[in-house]
């Protein structure tokens, strides 16, 4: 390597000798070698970090306009669509950026579980993983109670009230959430300084720790195998390939596909038929009207439908927490030998799959009313989803230790 | 880039690289993503020009000259500056002539005022001045000093304005006297008359008579 | 692979979105507003039936005579003759006429500012809002009642152009949900009392441009918005392209 860099001369080389570019290049992208056997599904880490940077940049141009406040929020949002020039498509990329955030990370966190990414050695970069997730629905909730319309006031109001059934100070804690007793400016304003300075800090910080982490232990793969275990004459690993630049090259496209999608959305149907921008927060706050149906924006809606499933309000909150909780405990449920369901029984196959389903008709039900036979099923599938953390011990443990090849599966191309 | 492709060739057999191509294919998608990247930026670099509302409260800015009175001055705002409106008697029209030679910029060549000021007077009618006070050196707000020989400057003082922050001083056409820190002349910003009383500060008088 | 998961997820991304858009059932008097809000024409007699019909009681806060007027090709004559108020800037906000007092003891509370109606309702629910009002005896304030709002305190305030009309009601019966018959009061046809200046299909057209202006007045950048996003699509399209061959030519050495 350092041959290289005394070839080139020139500023490249005055350079290095004070910032070690190429250095670094070398370490984490050229000498990074990744399983060569990554599909689809591994497109959507780096598109994580991709809409992370989009919901900072637009969020700053925002806030150069934004005033947060029980009566300017509302109001400065709507200058800053119609007034401000092109306010109508950075708000909007903002909008559709969270959403998008999150169907970016719930496929990222699927393919950790089909392919056993969360297990030895990757267990604390699930673990940061998780704690990622969490910070953002942190974010998503402050930001959604941002513009102060009536959905932004209500969907507030109940999530707040969720702390307060936590015997003895569950009162005191809501007060001193919202600053008020009643969501107010206090409220409005505290969330607003979190929402763009601390959770996002925080956000960047757990990020680069998760991605520290994946460099330590290197990347899973389809195939479950540990590449590093398989060494070539060169001292790297026979199945992998550097990162760059054949990961790069790869994750541009997988950036186009993304940002074509993105667009389609930002600039056709931005509310996305109520899902991403709903209805009723078109309306200012008004806390003597409750829309008639309220609901959490779709990314809760798994967890809410928990929530709402259970006739105990302390049992369901308790639940609802649970099952959230329940993720950061997987690298120590699963007891298979194999980490990719590739490499595993049916009946592994099934309780996976199962879990899939479940998570999503979940997430149907949460957009639901609660009444009728909504209830009935969401009770159902709350049982289903608990049942998946619950049997994946024994399931995982009985029929997870099929044989495994040597080597990844690929076919060129 | 091109020097770790083939050296990182993975596999049983080596492939034949076509280089060329390759750097044809690098051109073309930097390209596309440089020319992709400067529009995005253009939303949000154009985000920071005037809004909607800041445009609105830039209207133009009416005023009624009947009341000021001779040789008063009164001040209005348009566009988030302060605007000179003077009424120049004779006598001050007069003094302007005495002290051409003393100026930096006599002819108005390098200042900046609408073509149909651009004249001795610096004014569409002479007995109107009109000019933005804001001084040409740092942007203070000059102070009216009418009175000729006014003893806080010199004997031999003309009237016009003087500047405090840095000692600049401007006749009463709002020409800068040489020895003044400010190189140009006050700005005379683009204005017409409806009738004989109504000034209004904002609209030029020639695209007026073009339209 | 990749392009088949792609259509896959558009599909479902486009199709998630249009069904939870469409909820609802029809109940008979239920129309669809088929608004085209690019359609200029439409749009300036919508102004012009907003300024005159609705805006003494209704403000349209966020949106400005002059804007309203630029984005729909009204020349500054006719914006300053018919659009922008009495009393008004060109530059001004669209306010209501009426002093806040006096429409709290007229309607029992403030008309709403109509700026998002469109949004936070949709253009069907004001279409509906306004072709359904029918003559109540029960309703004492304001004779008249709503088929899309029941107890609106708002009075048909178009009822010269569309006339009055009552509503025919008939009794059906359905299956609870223990399994008995429940007997409802269901609408079955409107018929007229009063008959109004315009004709039912005008008053239509009356009521579609307005809503027009509404769904335009909601979100003035929609239909620049889509012709933008047209090209910006293709763009990405291109450079995904592009990117794609890049990323085939350096994969060949991956064997």
């Amino acid at each position: 390597m350092s041959a290289v860099i005394e070839k080139k001369g020139g500023f490249r080389a005055w350079l290095n000798k004070r910032l070690p570019v190429d250095q670094f290049m070398e370490d984490q992208l050229t000498g990074y070698y990744a399983p060569k056997n990554f599909n689809i599904w591994y497109f959507f880490g780096s598109l994580a970090l991709l809409v992370f940077v989009m919901q900072i940049v637009t969020g700053i141009f925002i806030t150069m306009h934004f005033k947060p406040g029980w009566a300017t929020a509302f109001d400065s949002l709507q200058y800053f669509v119609r007034e401000v020039p092109y306010g109508w498509l950075i708000h909007p990329m903002h909008a559709v950026g969270a959403s998008f955030f999150f169907v970016v990370v719930y496929l990222h966190m699927a393919r950790a579980l089909m392919y056993g990414s969360y297990k030895a050695p990757r267990e604390l970069l699930w673990v940061i993983g998780m704690l990622i997730y969490l910070a953002l629905m942190a974010e998503a909730f402050m930001g959604y109670v941002l513009p102060n319309g009536n959905m932004s006031y209500w969907g507030a109001q109940v999530i707040i009230n969720l702390f307060g059934v936590i015997p003895g100070i569950g009162e005191g804690l809501t007060e001193w959430i919202r600053g008020d007793y009643g969501i107010g400016d206090a409220t409005l304003t505290r969330f607003f300084s979190l929402h763009v300075i601390a959770v996002p800090f925080l956000l960047a910080l757990l990020i680069a720790l998760h991605l520290v982490a994946l460099r330590q232990v290197g990347s899973n793969n389809p195939d479950g195998i540990e590449i590093k275990e398989n060494l070539g004459s060169n001292g790297k690993p026979v199945d992998g390939i550097p990162f760059h630049p054949y990961y790069s090259l790869k994750d541009i496209v997988g950036v186009g596909l993304f940002l074509t999608l993105f667009a389609i959305v930002v600039f056709f149907v931005p509310t996305f038929g109520g899902l991403f921008l709903e209805a009723p927060n078109f309306e200012p706050a008004n806390p003597t009207s409750t829309p008639d149906h309220i609901a959490p924006v779709w990314y809760f809606t798994p967890y809410y439908a928990i929530l709402r499933a259970v006739p105990d309000q302390k049992l369901g909150a308790l639940l609802m927490g649970l099952s959230v909780a329940a993720f950061l405990f997987l690298p120590w449920l699963d007891k298979a030998k194999n980490k990719s369901y590739r490499y595993r029984g049916i009946l592994s196959k099934l309780l996976l799959g199962t879990f899939f389903v479940t998570f999503c008709v979940l997430m149907w039900l949460g957009l639901k009313p609660a009444d009728g036979i909504y209830v009935l099923l969401a009770r159902i599938f709350t049982v289903l989803y608990f049942a998946f953390f619950i049997l994946l011990p024994f399931v995982s443990k009985a029929d997870g230790n099929g044989p495994v090849p040597n080597r990844v599966t690929y076919n060129a191309h | 880039m091109s020097d770790h492709a083939a050296g990182h060739t993975v596999g049983d057999t080596a492939p034949e690289v076509d280089e060329s191509r390759r750097k044809f294919l690098i051109a073309a998608t930097a390209g596309t993503g440089a020319v992709g990247a400067v529009l995005t930026a253009v939303p949000f670099v154009a985000s920071w020009k005037p809004s909607e509302s800041a445009r609105a409260a830039g209207l133009p800015t009416e005023v009624d000259l009947s009341r000021i009175e001779p040789g008063q001055m009164a001040t209005f705002f348009w566009r988030k500056k302060q605007v000179y409106v003077v009424k120049r008697t004779p006598e001050m029209l007069a003094s302007l002539n005495s002290h051409d030679g003393e100026l930096k910029d006599a002819k108005s060549e390098n200042s900046e005022q609408p073509e149909y000021a651009k004249n001795d007077a610096r004014a569409l009618k002479p007995e109107v001045l009109v000019l933005i006070g804001t001084c040409t050196h740092l942007g203070c707000l000059p102070k009216t000093r009418f009175t000729p020989g006014d003893t806080t400057i010199s004997a031999d003082w003309p009237g016009g304005f003087f500047c405090p922050c840095h000692g600049s001083k401007f006749d009463l056409a709002g020409r800068v006297f040489a020895g003044s820190p400010a190189s140009v002349n006050l700005v005379v910003p683009p204005y017409s008359f409806e009738g004989d009383n109504k000034l209004i500060i904002g609209v030029d008088s020639a695209a007026k008579g073009a339209a | 692979m990749r392009t088949k998961f792609t259509s896959v997820l558009l599909t479902l991304l486009i199709g998630a979105g249009a069904a939870h858009a469409s909820e609802g059932g029809n109940a008979g008097w239920q129309r669809s507003a088929d608004n085209e809000v690019a359609n200029l024409a439409s749009l300036q007699r919508g102004a012009n039936n907003f300024m005159a019909y609705c805006s003494g009681c209704h403000s349209l806060k966020y949106a400005r005579y002059s804007r309203v007027a630029a984005d729909l090709k009204i020349s500054d004559e006719l914006r300053d003759q018919y659009l922008v108020k009495p009393g008004a800037k060109f530059t001004d906000y669209i306010t209501s006429s009426m002093p806040e007092a006096d429409a709290v003891e007229w309607f029992g509370k403030l008309p709403p500012d109509l700026s998002l109606v469109a949004r936070s309702r949709s253009p069907d629910w004001i279409f509906n809002f306004l072709t359904t009002f029918y003559a109540d005896p029960a309703a004492r304030q304001t004779g008249v009642n709503n088929l899309q709002l029941p107890g609106t305190a708002m009075p048909h305030v178009l009822s010269s152009l569309q006339g009055v009309q009552t509503v025919v009601w008939k009794n059906v019966e359905t299956k609870g949900s223990d399994g008995k018959p429940v007997v409802s009061h269901q609408f079955e046809k409107f018929e007229p009392a009063v008959v109004g200046s315009l004709t039912p299909a005008q008053y239509d057209e009356f009521v579609r441009d307005t809503v027009n202006f509404l769904q335009y007045a909601s979100d003035p950048t929609q239909v620049e918005r889509q012709s933008i996003g047209i090209w910006v699509v293709l763009f990405l399209l291109m450079f995904t392209g592009i990117a794609y061959m890049l990323k085939k030519e350096y994969w060949k050495d991956v064997t």
